[in-house]
Order: structure tokens, then sequence, then C-alpha cells
């Protein structure tokens, strides 16, 4: 992970943001993006130097204002871990210019350090007494994936705001996701406006695949992540801005085990599973099938030419979620493509119908403050 | 390997705590995974070595906490233990089975310096 701005290595791209690079003092090279003209704080952002005797500092600064990294005479702590294991914290604040190249100046603290340099004296009991821990328990008791989930969120709340129903579409790589949408694209677009997120880890094939069609999409390359999170999704929402009461289709990177973890903020997640796989994926990819609310049987046109299973595929997947809906389908013939865009649509119609029930309740609310004011003035 | 991501938010969690609370290091971090999670806790020992490299959590002692799987038996009506999803209840082997417990990941404690 870059612990500059806490992108991963081969880091991810959304389509037209801005890209950069940190240059570690270890040689490795982080690239991360951002997108111009709005603000560009960097946020508990922190550095790692090593220094030649190996040992090494952390600090963390506040970036500020336009993308030339000045820093503000804030704030600046560093940590530092020295030789016999020791580590100790304080702040300074830099003044003016400060590239990113790596080539950081920062003072050297001699190993030798006076010990009362060392500790903040936070000990269990605040106290140095020698030979007493300063060890301590601090609860923390959060879910791992506590702050993606608070990213989901929001996209789900301002997807809510919009009245846009959001699918994300989960299969493994060559299930036939692509061709699926663009067949649902081509149906939908006289009736219900469409927009695509495309994930996948490198190139913008397919959004140029979606594009084609005439629908607005965003490629995000995740590098080398194997999923989408929601803070990407968050990211293409800003640059995509899906219409009011239109249908966003997310499609996910190809895996069928990473993507059943990371909530992106949709309604649903579709699964796809196509008949030249395995009619055993439901059970060996136990944790997607079980996410799924709907599961997508593609290709059946080619079932004549396969030894394809379907009542025992059926079979496997109910008995991991006896819920889920499915649905046969081949994006090829468009046999029972009609139930898969109806039930798109309904989902539409219901994202639509919840907008209008919350502008309702916020028309309610402002009439009620509004005679309440008239009523305080009458006072 | 979302298990390096899942790190990540763990690392997240614990320096966060950490730094708030004066540390200077991160002796232990304490995980609560279900057996039904979407985790491979061998897989998350690697990843967190890794990923912590250089944090104040470098070398800290990773403990997990497995918690077992239990799901509500519709057919029996009753609370039963399932070692992974898919599988049936071990009393009557229907697979209509809604999962309770076993799914959670959670960071508990951490213990500092």
């Amino acid at each position: 992970m870059c612990t500059t701005c806490g992108c991963g290595q081969g880091e991810t791209r959304i389509e037209g943001e801005h890209e950069h690079e940190h240059v570690m003092p270890d040689g490795t090279v982080y690239r991360h993006v951002h997108t111009h003209g709005s603000d560009h704080a960097h946020e508990a952002h922190t550095h790692f130097h090593r220094h030649a005797d190996g040992t090494v500092h952390e600090h963390a600064h506040v970036h500020d204002g336009e993308h030339a990294h000045d820093h503000p005479a804030a704030a600046h702590e560093h940590e530092h871990r020295h030789a016999d294991g020791t580590v100790h914290s304080h702040g300074h604040a830099h003044d003016g210019e400060h590239g990113h190249s790596g080539a950081h100046d920062h003072h050297h603290h001699e190993n030798g350090h006076a010990h009362e340099d060392l500790h903040y004296g936070l000990g269990a009991a605040r106290a140095h007494a020698p030979g007493m821990s300063q060890s301590r328990m601090v609860e923390i008791e959060r879910d791992i994936l506590s702050q993606n989930d608070a990213y989901a969120a929001r996209n789900r709340e301002l997807l809510r705001e919009r009245g846009v129903f959001t699918v994300n579409l989960v299969s493994s790589p060559g299930a036939g996701k692509t061709t699926l949408l663009v067949k649902t694209i081509d149906a939908l677009r006289q009736s219900v406006p469409v927009c695509v997120i495309e994930g996948d880890q490198q190139t913008t094939m397919d959004a140029d695949r979606i594009r084609a069609t005439g629908a607005p999409a965003i490629q995000v390359n995740t590098g080398k992540g194997c999923h989408l999170d929601a803070a990407m999704v968050g990211r293409a929402l800003d640059r995509l801005a899906p219409a009011d009461g239109s249908l966003l289709m997310i499609e996910n990177v190809g895996n069928l085990v990473c993507p059943a973890a990371f909530d992106l903020g949709e309604a649903y997640k579709v699964v796809v599973l196509s008949v030249t796989e395995g009619e055993d994926k439901p059970l060996k990819y136990p944790d997607m099938f079980h996410a799924a609310k709907l599961m997508l049987l593609n290709k059946i046109d080619l079932l004549p030419y396969l030894q394809f299973d379907v009542d025992r595929c059926l079979a496997y997947a109910r008995r991991v979620n006896p819920d889920m809906a499915i649905l046969p389908v081949s994006a090829t013939t468009g046999e029972g493509m009609q139930t898969w865009l109806e039930w798109l649509v309904q989902g539409v119609r219901e994202a639509r119908a919840d907008r209008a029930e919350s502008v309702d309740a916020l028309r309610r609310r402002v009439t009620e403050l509004e005679a309440q004011i008239a009523r305080l003035k009458d006072c | 390997m979302h298990e390096m991501a899942l790190c990540e938010s763990v690392l997240q969690i614990v320096a966060e705590t950490a730094r708030r609370h004066g540390a200077v290091r991160v002796k232990a971090v304490r995980l609560e995974i279900g057996q039904l999670s979407h985790v491979e806790p061998d897989a998350l020992r690697f990843a967190f070595d890794v990923v912590t490299r250089h944090s104040l959590a470098q070398g800290a002692r990773l403990e997990i906490e497995d918690v077992a799987g239990t799901a509500w038996c519709m057919q029996c009506a009753a609370p039963v233990a399932i070692a992974r999803r898919g599988d049936g209840c071990p009393a009557c082997g229907s697979y209509q089975l809604q999962v309770t417990g076993g799914d959670e990941m959670r960071v508990k404690d951490i213990e500092i310096d």
C-alpha cells in the first residue's frame, strides 16, 4: 500500500482524473489520481522515511489547496523509530515548498536521545516508574469494512436522493457481463436513461464498448486491485452524475470472490453465471451467490453443445441462497431477456417512487415549518 | 487477495485509534473473524505483516478469534451450527437455513505502548 495517500501499488485510475506520482525514499513509485479544480487536501497524509542506518520514521502532514503541495505551517508530526526499538514523536512546521520527489531533507535525529524524549507518559497509570509497563488495551469493536461501508452508505444516499436504481453485476471473467450490458442498454434506452461504471484491472475497452451504445460510461481501472470498492464508485459517481430516475449498472471486476465483501451502495448484486462454467460454481464460491439478489444463468443458447446440468446448478444455487431469484438468459439470442428487462424496469420504478415520496415528505415538512414561522410571527 | 484490502482497513482503524490514544507502538491486534466471513485467516496473517510494515503496528502480534457459524433452520425451527455456506442442517439436512452468526469481521481491541 502506498503510505502517502493510502492508494494501492499499481493504483486505481478513473477516467478523466489527473494522475500524479509519489516517489518514496526506497525508490518505490506510487501513482494516484485526483481531479483538478477542486480542493486537493490530502488529509491524514503520512510519510515514512528510511534512513541510511535502517531506522524508519514516519510523519503526517496536511496538504492544502491546489496541487502545489505547499506545506501550511501546521502541526507536522514525526515519529522516529530508533535502532534500539524505541519510538518517539514530535511536531514541527515546514515552510514553503515540499516537493514529493522523495528527496525529503528532514531533521535527522541521532540515536541516543535522552529517554525523557521518548515517552508521552500516557501509560496505564500515566506513570514513568521504571519497570512498569506502558502497555494498555484499547477496545475498538469496529467492523473491518466500516470505512468502505461508510462510503457505500454515502453512495446509497446520493443514489436514493436522485431516484437512481443501481445494480452491481458480478461474475467470473468471461461470463458475458459486458455483452449482457450492451444488449440491456440497447433494449432499454428508449424508455430508461442508463449509465455504467466499468471496473477492470486495466484498459478502457469495456467502457468503450458501452459508450458505443451511446450510454455514458466511466471506466475504473483498479490496477492490481481485485474488486471495486465504495470509494472508487463514489469518485466515479462524481464524474458520471447519473440523471434523476435513471438506471446505473456497475460492472464489477471479473472475480467471484472479493466483490462479495464490498458493498458499493447498490440496491442489489446480480451474479452472472454462464453455462460454459461448471454447474458447481455456486457451491465453490458460496459467498458471492449468497450475497446476490438475482442470478442470471447466461449463454443458455450454448446448452445443446455442453454437458451442463441446469437443474443441478439451480439446486446448488438455491442451497447457498434459498431466497435468490434465478433467470436463464441468452444475451446473444435474446431468450429470457424480457424478464430481466422487466425486473430492471420494476427496480427503476420503485427507486423513482421512493424519491417522489421523500420529495413529498420534504415539501410537507417545509409547509409545516412555514406555518410554524407564521404562527410565531403572529404571537 | 482481498485480504490485503481488508488488512489495509484494519491498519487504518488500528492506526487511527492508536494515534488518538497517543500510542507510539501497537503491540497486538485482536480480530474477530467468523467462519462464514469472506476471510482466509492464513492469507490475512500474511497480508497483515506486509501491510503493517513501516507503520505503528509493525511487528504487532495478530490474534484472530474464530467465531463459529450458526444458522436458523426453518424445518427444525431451531438454531444449528454450520461450518460453511451451502452446508445443510446437521439435524434434518435441509438447506432452508438463515445464517445468524459467524459472518463478522471485526477489530476487537489493540494493545498499545
